[in-house]
């Protein structure tokens, strides 16, 4: 079985969720459940550091979809780094980065969050 | 599996509908794709068309269906200058003249989700065609070709 995992940290008011392994429909799932426990909390400044993801279908980019409203309405966001490129060229194919931020490291990232405060 | 370029050969893979077999099916035709010589960058494109085909057959092919046997079948066919894989099941099927190409701007001002699986299949492989026949036999067939 080809493994997901989704480790969490956080700087300051800003929530870093490393995804790891094989993101597809049958662990979009543990992905979205993670990113739930953020908005419960309500911690609406998000990066996703996918250093470590080998594979992203369609169900994963479904879990982006699904929570960038609800983050953005609370004026945070979810802002994606360390793609690969396999893994980048499924988010372009569907027009992500013209919705999303993506930036090649978590440092620089975590920057773009700070210099908006 | 011994290379074999100048012969078409035949793969079957029938799997209960279970998302935990999506990864078993990348495999199958990651592996046999490999065998005939596509690159790296092909191999990727044919494994996420093949998955986003049996995500659709597992999440919806059989909703409130009640047959017993709910099973999806991958068929690989290899070819010297191709590749032809079906994924076909036995559930409600579809309208494939329905299907629109989603247009993506107004797709992410809904904020969307799911339904982009058809339009990533037909995006990353050559040929795609729908043989549909709800509840007997519906597949879709997708078709790469080698870059000679």
């Amino acid at each position: 079985m080809e493994k997901f995992e989704v480790f969490r940290h956080d700087i300051d008011d800003i929530s870093v969720l490393n995804i790891q392994g094989f993101l597809d429909a049958h662990t979009a799932p543990d992905f979205e459940n993670e990113l739930q426990k953020l908005l419960q909390e309500k911690r609406y400044k998000i990066i996703v550091n996918l250093d470590g993801l080998q594979y992203i279908s369609s169900a994963g980019l479904g879990v982006f979809m699904g929570v960038i409203e609800d983050i953005r309405e609370n004026k945070g966001d979810l802002k994606i780094c360390n793609a690969g490129e396999k893994v980048f060229k499924v988010f372009d194919l569907l027009g992500f980065p013209s919705l999303y931020e993506f930036y090649p490291t978590e440092a620089e990232t975590v920057e773009k969050f700070k210099a908006a405060d | 599996m011994s290379q074999n370029k100048t012969k078409s050969q035949k793969y079957r893979l029938k799997l209960p509908i279970d998302t935990a077999n999506l990864d078993i099916i990348r495999e199958f035709v990651a592996g046999i794709a490999q065998n005939i010589g596509f690159d790296d960058e092909d191999i990727h494109r044919i494994e996420l068309a093949v998955d986003e085909a049996s995500t659709n057959v597992i999440r919806h092919a059989y909703e409130g269906q009640t047959q017993n046997d709910k099973f999806i079948l991958i068929e690989v066919k290899t070819f010297p200058d191709r590749l032809e894989i079906s994924v076909i099941d036995h559930g409600k099927g579809f309208e494939p003249d329905k299907i629109k190409e989603p247009e993506m701007d107004a797709y992410f001002k809904q904020m969307k989700r799911g339904g982009l699986g058809l339009y990533l299949i037909k995006t990353l492989m050559d040929k795609v065609d729908y043989f549909i026949k709800p509840g007997v036999r519906n597949r879709v067939k997708m078709v790469k070709y080698l870059s000679l």
